[in-house]
């Protein structure tokens, strides 16, 4: 017995995360060619999105991917955001679980600096090609082209070469990667750019695909304001976090609770120490894993205001999110709607969403749902996201929309989770885990909006009843001038000024009578009208009451035009001795609002 | 020109009239429209002057501005059409061939016949005439009549002369859709009695109760036709005839018997002409079913609604029908006029009736 154990011990032997990596590549969204490309681009945009942010520069990314051989790709991304100083940049590409945001509790795209390092170590499994990266700071500072690989048994950079290059732009990064793959998510590619850019609505996006090139343009100027990173909270801290943070520290027990922590005074902590049983001047370091357990619970237990939410978190706004919408998406309705942050185990987070109904959205099937975590797209795992269920939890009859499960028809919903940590289901951060405080806050959301559909849709219902009922009215109104004509044996009558009159429109019409020419307006409309009327003929419009604005002749024919505003209701008419014919015409007023009619023409 | 064409070129004008409203307001950029009395039980009103039942002052104003108006008055105008045609070739048709006939008139098609009926009404209202001055009748054969009567009838064959108990057979002159045609001649008979079963019809014809008293015998078939009620009119203006009426005893004989006297409500624009507010009611009496201890049935809860909603109905409210209602109400029954059978088929020729007609003061 001992002989084995000492044999298994022998076998056991820390593996580095490169090489858990590559053989766990799913949870990282590797897990097929396909998806490869896809994600690839995913981290490579998203870090150019933070850092753009972070230096508050309104982003302009450009994304390129060129077909190198039938199963080669290569995938190239650059951004305009503030680069990156030469020796980190090893660290950033090469070296997983690196990154600036890890320890920041603040909402960013990135948070585990395992995203654009995996694409390195992708490529460099499927292809064997280092990744070549170029970045620049600023004008002043020289730009760096990088040549890098992973040390897969270290987990360190290996950089194959290093240079000072000339690069046109003053400040930015750019990133190389060549790795197999297929194209066969092209389309799923695009939706995650375009997603991307419906919330992001301050980015420029360019895509040059092989010979095709998309432009996803910028709606907004205002640069966001780049979230602010906070404490954490005592409700929202783990036990390894903690201990880290112990093991870091110089001060006492009760110092290091009002130091590291947001919301916690000098009382607060002094209660969690007397609640953990460990002196409040002992040294945070010093503390033995029994004693951190117990200061763990205290901290969870102790009662404190809930974290400050507003600055750490970017909510895109609700102008922002519609205006995106409206500009990737043709529809007839768009609502948007931010709700107050909120907090859940003390991390702060909030909830935006958006309804688009109708236009050129699908008519049939299932509602198109956009989900977003901290403005990323979430493309898979649809089915297993906790935005999903909520949406399938409200009753969208009440809001006259159908439903089998989802939501059905042209209706578009869009959900934004926003916070410092968001709970994902994996770590491919694929799908939103079902939080209730997240749930409550989302089902929330879509229940005013779903009001304001309805309102929406009746009002909508409403006018095309009555539209209905007009154009009815119109069709069968000359069949009783046909008949009646019949019965009485005389010349059918012209129904056009009655359609003006059903349809609220102006009327205008022009008739004889004793040598004389009559013309006469009438507003039907519940508005002023600003008109123009032209009456062109051979008659010169001596002796007009009331005098036209100006009269001009052009062999022989006259141009009399009368400038007026009739108020609703209000009639108007002018006449002269003439012989009639010629034409009649209204204008300054849109030809739908408006009914010409030359009786003696007819 | 004789009378019916007279007739024919008032109805072509008024027809025309209403068709060459709709054109001029067409011409001058109106919206067609047209008003009429609101046709519903609220819009009723007794006229104290004629003791009728007629249409009060509410008007309802039908406009083509919503497609459904529209629609009523496109098919009024192939119904005016049509009827122009009939008018100018001189035939006639019955309200379900006109009914038939919309099939081909696409839009304007009615849905069913209680439309196209109703509509004829409107045009009765509007024009101020009957249906059979537009040469319309209604299907159903008119009732009979059977008594010492002469009448001259204009038929389509020539004219007729007929004596209602000599020149008839057993079952009695058939009154014709268009009573217009008829002219009243003379009369052997002290009073009418119009009766709601043809089986007491036909009992009192067999026992001669018409020879025994000079009675005019009208057989009413349940609710009466038009025509029915407008020969009752006629008899009771142009004789001065007393005008009684025999029917069941229960709630809806009763309407049977206020309609012949105060008019209906589908027919209130010609109560004038079709009601007989002299008419008198004999029974079956509430109190005949105490009194004779007639066999009788149970009310039902819609024949109890139906007298409790009679007690509030100003066509019942005298000091008469209110007791014999509530005396009803309160021995819960009803009974058939031939429920005297149970005392011998001679009982309601020999006993009942002429009590009944004594204490009326109409046999003395």
């Amino acid at each position: 017995m001992v002989t084995l154990a000492e044999d298994l011990a022998r076998q056991q032997r820390s593996i580095s995360v490169a090489e858990f990596f590559e053989k766990n590549k799913h949870l990282l969204g590797f897990d097929s060619p396909t998806r490869g490309i896809i994600t690839t681009i995913k981290e490579a945009v998203d870090n150019a999105l933070d850092a753009c942010e972070e230096a508050s520069v309104l982003p302009d990314i450009l994304v390129l991917i060129k077909k190198i051989e039938s199963d080669v790709f290569r995938i190239v991304v650059e951004d305009n955001g503030p680069g990156i100083v030469p020796d980190q940049i090893p660290f950033v590409f090469g070296k997983l679980l690196y990154g600036s945001r890890f320890h920041q509790i603040r909402q960013s795209r990135g948070q585990q600096g395992i995203g654009i390092s995996a694409a390195v170590l992708y490529a460099q499994l499927t292809t064997g090609l280092p990744t070549i990266i170029i970045s620049r700071t600023g004008a002043d500072q020289g730009a760096y082209r990088f040549l890098l690989q992973i040390n897969i048994k270290t987990n360190e950079p290996d950089v194959l070469e290093r240079e000072e290059i000339m690069w046109d732009r003053t400040h930015g990064t750019r990133v190389q990667i060549e790795f197999k793959s297929t194209m066969a998510a092209k389309k799923r590619l695009l939706e995650y750019l375009k997603y991307t850019s419906v919330v992001n609505p301050h980015a420029r996006i360019r895509v040059e695909l092989d010979d095709e090139t998309y432009l996803f343009e910028r709606v907004s100027d205002e640069v966001i304001a780049c979230p602010q990173a906070i404490k954490p909270h005592p409700h929202g801290i783990e036990i390894g976090q903690l201990m880290r943070m112990l093991a870091a520290s110089e001060d006492t027990s009760s110092e290091f609770l009002v130091e590291n922590f947001t919301r916690v005074g000098k009382k607060t902590a002094d209660e969690i120490c007397k609640n953990a049983g460990i002196s409040p001047g002992s040294r945070a370091s010093s503390l033995s894993p029994v004693e951190q357990k117990r200061l763990l619970q205290a901290m969870q237990e102790v009662k404190v205001p809930a974290p400050p939410t507003q600055a750490c978190l970017s909510p895109i706004g609700e102008d922002l999110i519609a205006k995106g919408l409206e500009k990737e998406f043709q529809m007839d309705f768009v609502k948007a709607r931010t709700r107050a942050s909120s907090v859940y185990a003390g991390h702060p987070f909030l909830v935006e969403a958006a309804i688009g109904y109708g236009g050129k959205l699908p008519p049939d099937g299932n509602a198109q749902i956009l989900r977003f975590a901290n403005r990323v797209p979430l493309l898979y795992q649809q089915g297993a996201c906790a935005i999903t269920g909520c949406i399938a939890g409200v009753s969208w009859k009440t809001y006259n929309i159908s439903q089998s499960t989802l939501p059905t028809g042209p209706l578009l919903v869009l959900i934004h989770v926003a916070s410092t940590n968001v709970p994902f289901t994996s770590e491919s951060k694929d799908a939103i885990a079902a939080i209730p405080e997240i749930e409550r806050e989302i089902t929330l959301v879509l229940q005013e909006l779903g009001r304001e559909l309805k309102t929406y849709l009746s009002r909508r219902d409403k006018n095309r009843l009555q539209e209905d009922r007009a154009r009815a009215v119109c069709a069968i109104i000359p069949e009783i001038a046909a008949k009646v004509a019949e019965i009485v044996e005389l010349p059918v009558p012209d129904i056009a000024p009655i359609e003006g009159k059903i349809m609220k429109k102006v009327l205008v019409k022009r008739y004889l009578r004793e040598g004389r020419v009559i013309i006469e307006g009438k507003n039907y409309t519940s508005h002023p009208a600003e008109i123009t009327v032209y009456d062109i003929s051979s008659d010169s419009g001596k002796g007009a009451s009331p005098e036209p604005s100006i009269v001009t002749e052009l062999d022989g024919e006259f141009t009399k035009m009368w400038k007026l505003t009739l108020q609703p209701g209000d009639g108007w008419t002018a006449g002269y001795a003439g012989s009639g014919g010629g034409t009649l015409e209204v204008r300054g007023i849109p030809p739908e609002q408006v009914v010409v009619v030359d009786i003696d023409s007819q | 020109m004789t009378p019916s064409d007279e007739m024919d070129t008032k109805t072509h004008e008024r027809l025309l009239s209403i068709a060459m409203k709709w054109y001029e307001q067409i011409k001058e950029g109106a919206i067609p429209s047209i008003s009429m009395p609101t046709r519903t039980k609220q819009n009723i009103e007794f006229d104290d002057e004629s003791e009728v039942w007629k249409y009060g002052d509410r008007e309802s104003v039908r406009s083509a501005h919503t497609a459904k108006s529209a629609l009523h008055l496109l098919k009024m105008s192939y119904v005016i059409w049509f009827l122009k045609t009939q008018l100018i070739e001189k035939r006639s048709s019955t309200l379900r061939e006109l009914y038939y006939i919309s099939e081909g008139w696409k839009r304007a098609k009615f849905s069913a016949q209680d439309e196209s009926n109703f509509l004829i009404e409107d045009l009765e209202i509007l024009t101020d005439l009957q249906r059979e001055a537009f040469h319309l009748r209604p299907e159903e054969d008119g009732a009979t009549i059977f008594g010492p009567l002469r009448i001259r009838e204009m038929t389509r064959r020539g004219e007729r002369t007929i004596h209602c108990q000599d020149d008839v057979g057993e079952a009695g002159y058939q009154i014709p859709s268009n009573v217009e045609n008829i002219d009243l001649i003379e009369h052997d008979a002290n009073f009418v009695i119009a009766i709601e079963t043809g089986g007491m019809y036909a009992r009192l014809i067999e026992n001669g109760f018409d020879q025994d008293h000079r009675a005019i015998l009208v057989h009413l078939k349940g609710q009466p036709a038009r025509s029915t009620r407008r020969m009752l009119h006629r008899i009771n203006e142009k004789f001065g005839l007393p005008v009684l009426v025999f029917t069941d005893g229960d709630p809806w004989s009763y309407r049977i018997f206020a309609s012949v006297a105060y008019g209906a409500i589908k027919s209130a624009h010609m109560s004038e002409l079709l009601a007989t507010p002299r008419a008198q009611f004999i029974g079956v009496q509430p109190s005949d079913i105490r009194d004779y201890n007639l066999p009788s049935d149970t009310l039902t809860d819609k024949d109890i609604a139906a007298l409790q909603s009679e007690l509030s109905d100003p066509r019942f409210a005298s000091e008469y029908w209110k007791s014999q209602i509530e005396l009803q109400l309160k021995l819960n029954l009803k009974s058939e006029q031939q429920a005297f059978a149970a005392r011998g088929l001679d009982f309601v020729t020999q006993e009942y009736l002429p009590k009944r007609l004594t204490e009326m003061g109409i046999l003395s």
